[in-house]
């Protein structure tokens, strides 16, 4: 049994109105097919817009698609979304937190959301925050005082909180300093090396795509181009890197935001007009 | 242990944990809290004055008694107002601190998220009412001098079965609207408000709005807590105010529910179960 199987997967976004509905439909998801090995790690490389969140958020069962499939270990994120949302935890470009409370107040929260007592969390969260490399003087402290990549640990640290076997990364490493981004492709590359978890990173990281993935697809305004070994992808597009693959499969630099890129993955929230 | 009691485990240990994620809120967010209580008491006193104002401009009318009518009133009104925020908060802060998708992609029913939610909404809410009844009774003299108060406690608490299931209707109004969703929250808290005689008799009120007010449980809770509190009726003199608040609670909770599903639903669908921005 496959880790992640996706068939065929759709998601249009349009602008919407309470009065009307404009006829503009961006598709973010395109008939989009691949899978992934248990224990296996697939990068998505993919420019703002490109449909990479959308495809994240499908996988987490935040998005219903409309139309084709998509399996975690061989449930299906729609009919059976439940068993889905148990095997699933993401890290995010945003940590995303409770600002005003602490790491482990925060951790606490996201750990009883899967089942962990207090006795528990009393337990792993102080072992998971050593493992990550989280100051233990900064424990108490509030989260908006704390730096990006401190935080960026601290959303490790729940991701590893509820022992996820399907780890899905979009963009973690985004906005990091050199530093911290090491630290974090490391402690990525070190629960793979622990864990059985299978993870599916999506971003524009070429470099990190490559140091840290077994197989590179190229996802193109909802379109999945490529996906297969750096080697291959490289023999492909007849290129010596892997963003001169990206290049050459896009005909654009990853840098270039999508003007035309669907709504989902915009920074903007949704809009909804009267 | 077996599996299902497993599951149950699993997600009563979730409820403790909405429970216990909105009282570090409170903790840390002390300061504003009490900034807040300052401000409900002083909009109380603008409205429990109104019955002394009036006899001022020589008015005649039972001061005490209409000074404890028009205190309950901006009590409950008060207390409403907390369980509607709260739950509308289950998405509205969720989306505004960006943990929204965390929590929504969850192991969680939602079922149970949304009861984690009202249960801290009825401590929390009660606490903060009973605060503010006793802060404001300081002010004036009331008529109390037969209060049942536990019978006025039995009908809030019936009462408050039937607000949850209206205000987790309410609480979807964020999900499909996250600009405006929080506000339509407090216009249906209004809106329940009018029609069940919050500072007047319902009887004043044109025929349509009285036919409203009876499907309106704060019409039974407002009469019901008056009566308790105004003339010492006990809880089985109350029975024909706590019935009507029983069969809409068995109504509203399950429908609220329905309603936060087909809410949900539709957000999944249009991908607004993320981050505000």
């Amino acid at each position: 049994m496959f880790a992640v199987e996706v068939h065929n997967l759709r998601k249009e976004f349009s602008r919407r109105s309470l009065r009307r509905r404009s006829g503009k439909r961006t598709p973010a998801l395109d008939g989009v097919t691949f899978d992934i090995a248990r224990g296996e790690c697939v990068a998505v490389l993919g420019r703002n817009g490109s449909g990479k969140s959308t495809l994240v958020r499908v996988l987490s069962t935040l998005i219903l698609p409309d139309g084709g499939e998509a399996r975690v270990f061989g449930h299906d994120v729609v009919t059976d979304g439940g068993a889905v949302r148990r095997l699933v935890n993401r890290v995010s470009v945003e940590a995303s937190f409770f600002k005003k409370m602490s790491p482990v107040e925060n951790l606490s929260y996201a750990a009883r959301f899967y089942g962990l007592g207090i006795r528990e969390t009393r337990e792993r969260i102080p072992e998971i925050l050593d493992r990550v490399g989280f100051p233990r003087s900064r424990r108490d402290a509030r989260m908006e005082t704390l730096s990006r990549g401190t935080q960026q640990k601290v959303a490790l640290a729940r991701a590893l909180l509820t022992s996820p076997v399907l780890l899905l990364l979009d963009e973690p490493t985004t906005g990091l300093d050199p530093r911290s981004k090491l630290e974090v492709q490391e402690f990525i590359r070190d629960i793979r090396e622990e864990h059985d978890t299978t993870i599916l990173l999506c971003t524009h990281d070429m470099v990190e795509a490559e140091i840290l993935a077994e197989r590179i697809g190229i996802l193109e305004r909802g379109s999945l181009l490529c996906l297969g070994p750096v080697e291959e992808l490289l023999e492909r597009f007849q290129a010596e890197t892997v963003e001169q693959a990206f290049l050459a499969s896009t005909g654009r630099s990853v840098e270039d935001d999508d003007e035309n890129g669907n709504e989902d993955e915009s920074e903007q929230p949704l809009e909804v007009t009267t | 242990m077996t599996r299902a009691a497993i599951a149950v485990r699993h997600q009563l240990i979730g409820l403790l944990g909405v429970v216990e994620r909105n009282a570090y809120l409170v903790k840390r967010y002390a300061i504003w809290e009490v900034t807040w209580f300052v401000w409900t008491v002083a909009n109380t006193l603008t409205i429990v004055f109104i019955a002394k104002g009036v006899q001022a401009a020589g008015g005649t009318l039972d001061v005490k008694r209409e000074t404890t009518v028009l205190l309950i009133g901006a009590v409950i009104w008060s207390y409403l107002g907390i369980l509607f925020e709260i739950l509308t908060q289950t998405v509205g802060w969720e989306r505004w601190e960006g943990t929204i998708e965390y929590t929504f992609m969850a192991p969680l029913s939602r079922v149970v998220h949304l009861l984690g939610m009202g249960a801290f909404a009825l401590v929390y809410g009660l606490i903060r009412t009973a605060l503010l009844f006793g802060v404001i009774a300081s002010f004036f003299t009331l008529q109390l001098g037969r209060a049942d108060f536990w019978a006025a406690f039995v009908v809030l608490a019936i009462a408050s079965i039937s607000f949850l299931g209206v205000g987790v209707m309410t609480a979807v109004f964020p999900l499909i609207s996250p600009e405006k969703g929080t506000q339509l929250g407090f216009i249906a808290q209004g809106m329940l408000l009018v029609v069940s005689g919050v500072y007047y008799s319902v009887s004043i009120l044109p025929g349509w709005m009285q036919a409203l007010a009876k499907i309106s449980p704060a019409t039974y809770a407002l009469r019901g807590i008056r009566h308790a509190l105004l003339d010492g009726a006990g809880v089985g003199a109350l029975w024909g105010d706590i019935w009507p608040l029983l069969v809409i609670g068995v109504v509203s909770i399950p429908l609220g529910f329905a309603v936060f599903h087909r809410g949900e639903i539709y957000a999944k669908k249009h991908g607004m179960l993320k981050r505000s921005g």
